[in-house]
């Protein structure tokens, strides 16, 4: 075996240990923040599985994307609000969570029984692009896969307008999750102060 | 255009020529590099510290740092070992696991940019296909260090510094990303090597900064903001917030997080001057010299001197990047929260969207002068 196999062979390994731990981590950790991190580290290993399999710009992207955005996102959320309250005692428990684990287990199946029935060999190593991924995944994007690229676009700014229409309350006149009416309103006028009481 | 010097080729062939196979002899090349641009970043932490504490004695009409070496340039290093020998202390309430790792996650991206930064033609640690892309990418993990830290700390000033570092780097991590996309939009490739090389046609005509002179601006502004440097240093505003995220550290583990934001710095000079003023380009090409003088590039002698113009060239404008940054800690008042988000989402932003946009028409329009 030459060097650089068994430098992939090592890496892959660690990378996958990472991912299994830490994603069991994630799902069974008590604590919310340390649920969150352990997350960040998930999608880094993931991109270090993107990149040995030549695929940089992908990994750049994950990164950028998963940890940079969304994982921040989530752990901003986490402790702009991260209220000590005790949860009220949920009913049925063992049962909700034999169901859970039921769907858990019939997707795993899934997932191996794609993993076993296809086959997944390279026609020929050589025809991987490398580099040149980046020019290849902007002409798809633009060609063939344009609709589905699309359809993205519309669906993020859908997610962005109602995220909008959620956040400014004065759309609404009593609270969604109390049903009380809202006390205070939250819009930027030139006229007002930013924050007055409601007659 | 000349391959000029090629360092790990001749490494390679002079090993080889000892018997040693050219796989084995990757493998010892690969530490050289590393080493060398960690000592530089290191190095150049050190004279921006001093840099800093000159400029601003200065700025203030006092005199600075004096009995540590000549002129005081000694001081650096002695504020480092002050920092290395001092204790290490873990607040009892803290969490000291994220506490710990929390300043390694700000430092460690930072370095790993470095990967990236070309000194020349064949002088940078790897040419990876998406280049400056990567550091983008990069740059985007150091909010997580940040709010760890702040986090883990069990203070509010420093849960308020976490997530104020936190807002302030997404909001202006969008403006950047655009105005470097503008960039390589005329380049044609990602690649720090190949933007330098679109630069070098006519010297200091063709930078960069006369193509892209709104780019220019919107990325020197978000650098300094992600950089977390004065105007826009409000994660650690001393008056608000004591010390921000860094309130409870001390010795090493705060020295990793001043060691972080200066190396940010250099490394944020650094690619300012790659992006848009011309990297390791001389201002009058070395090409158009070597014809007026009759010397051919391509003896090994020329090489090595066209490898050093390019490298100082490369530093000297780092640092004079770096000298306007410190200026403009030393001038300005901050601004306020409410005003930084205002700056980034209300006015970088669609700025920098109408600068990729009217980039992409000069495109189409002039092929010639803005990369066909």
């Amino acid at each position: 075996m030459s060097i650089a196999v068994t430098t992939q062979l090592i890496c892959f390994s660690i990378l996958s240990l990472i991912i299994i731990i830490g994603s069991l981590g994630v799902v069974l950790l008590e604590s919310i923040v340390y649920s969150a991190f352990l997350l960040g580290g998930v999608f880094m290993s993931v991109a270090g599985l993107y990149l040995l399999l030549n695929a940089s710009f992908v990994a750049a992207a994950q990164v950028l994307v998963y940890v940079g955005a969304i994982n921040v996102l989530i752990l901003f959320a986490i402790m702009l609000v991260n209220k000590k309250e005790d949860l009220k005692p949920i009913k049925y428990l063992n049962s909700r969570k034999l169901i859970s684990s039921t769907i858990c287990i019939t997707l795993l199946s899934l997932l191996v029984r794609v993993d076993l029935s296809n086959s997944w060999l390279i026609a020929d190593p050589k025809l991987s692009i490398g580099e040149e991924s980046t020019i290849r995944l902007g002409e798809h994007l633009f060609s063939d896969y344009l609709l589905p690229f699309e359809v993205a676009s519309v669906l993020l700014l859908m997610a962005m307008i109602g995220a909008i229409v959620l956040a400014r309350r004065d759309v609404l006149s009593e609270d969604i999750s109390t049903g009380l009416p809202v006390d205070q309103e939250l819009i930027e006028k030139s006229d007002k102060p930013l924050l007055i009481e409601k007659q | 255009m000349t391959n000029g010097l090629d360092l790990e080729y001749s490494f390679n062939e002079a090993l080889k020529s000892f018997g040693v196979p050219s796989e084995i002899a990757h493998i010892i090349w690969l530490p050289f590099p590393m080493l060398i641009v960690l000592v530089a970043a290191v190095v150049g932490v050190l004279v921006t510290v001093w840099l800093e504490r000159k400029i601003s004695a200065a700025a203030q009409q006092r005199i600075g740092p004096e009995y540590a070496g000549a002129l005081g340039v000694l001081q650096p290093i002695a504020d480092g070992l002050k920092l290395l020998v001092k204790e290490d202390i873990i607040p009892e309430k803290a969490d000291s696991i994220l506490f710990t790792a929390g300043p390694v996650l700000v430092l460690v991206p930072v370095i790993l940019s470095w990967l990236i930064v070309p000194f020349g033609q064949n002088l940078l640690i790897s040419n990876v296909g998406v280049g400056i892309f990567l550091w983008i990418a990069l740059s985007s993990i150091q909010p997580i260090g940040l709010l760890m830290s702040g986090y883990a700390s069990n203070n509010k000033y420093s849960l308020l510094g976490g997530l104020r570092a936190a807002a302030q780097s997404i909001s202006y991590e969008i403006p950047l990303a655009l105005s470097v996309l503008a960039i390589v939009m005329m380049t044609n490739s990602l690649s720090t090597v190949d933007i330098v090389n679109q630069q070098s046609g006519a010297g200091i005509l063709s930078w960069n900064i006369w193509r892209q002179p709104i780019g220019f601006v919107i990325f020197w502004i978000c650098a300094l903001a992600e950089c977390e440097r004065l105007p826009f240093d409000l994660p650690e505003a001393e008056e608000e917030l004591v010390a921000g995220y860094q309130t409870e550290y001390a010795g090493m583990k705060f020295a990793l997080f001043y060691l972080g934001s200066y190396i940010n710095l250099i490394l944020s000079a650094l690619l300012v001057s790659v992006l848009y003023l011309g990297g390791w380009g001389f201002p009058i090409p070395v090409e158009t010299i070597s014809n007026v003088l009759n010397i051919p590039l391509d003896t090994s002698f020329v090489q090595v001197i066209t490898a050093t113009l390019g490298i100082i060239m490369t530093i000297l404008k780092a640092y004079l990047l770096v000298f306007i940054a410190i200026l403009l800690r030393w001038t300005t008042p901050r601004v306020r929260i409410d005003q930084l988000l205002d700056l980034g989402w209300k006015f970088l932003l669609p700025i920098s969207l109408a600068n990729l946009l009217l980039t992409a028409g000069l495109k189409l329009a002039l092929p010639r002068f803005f990369g066909g």
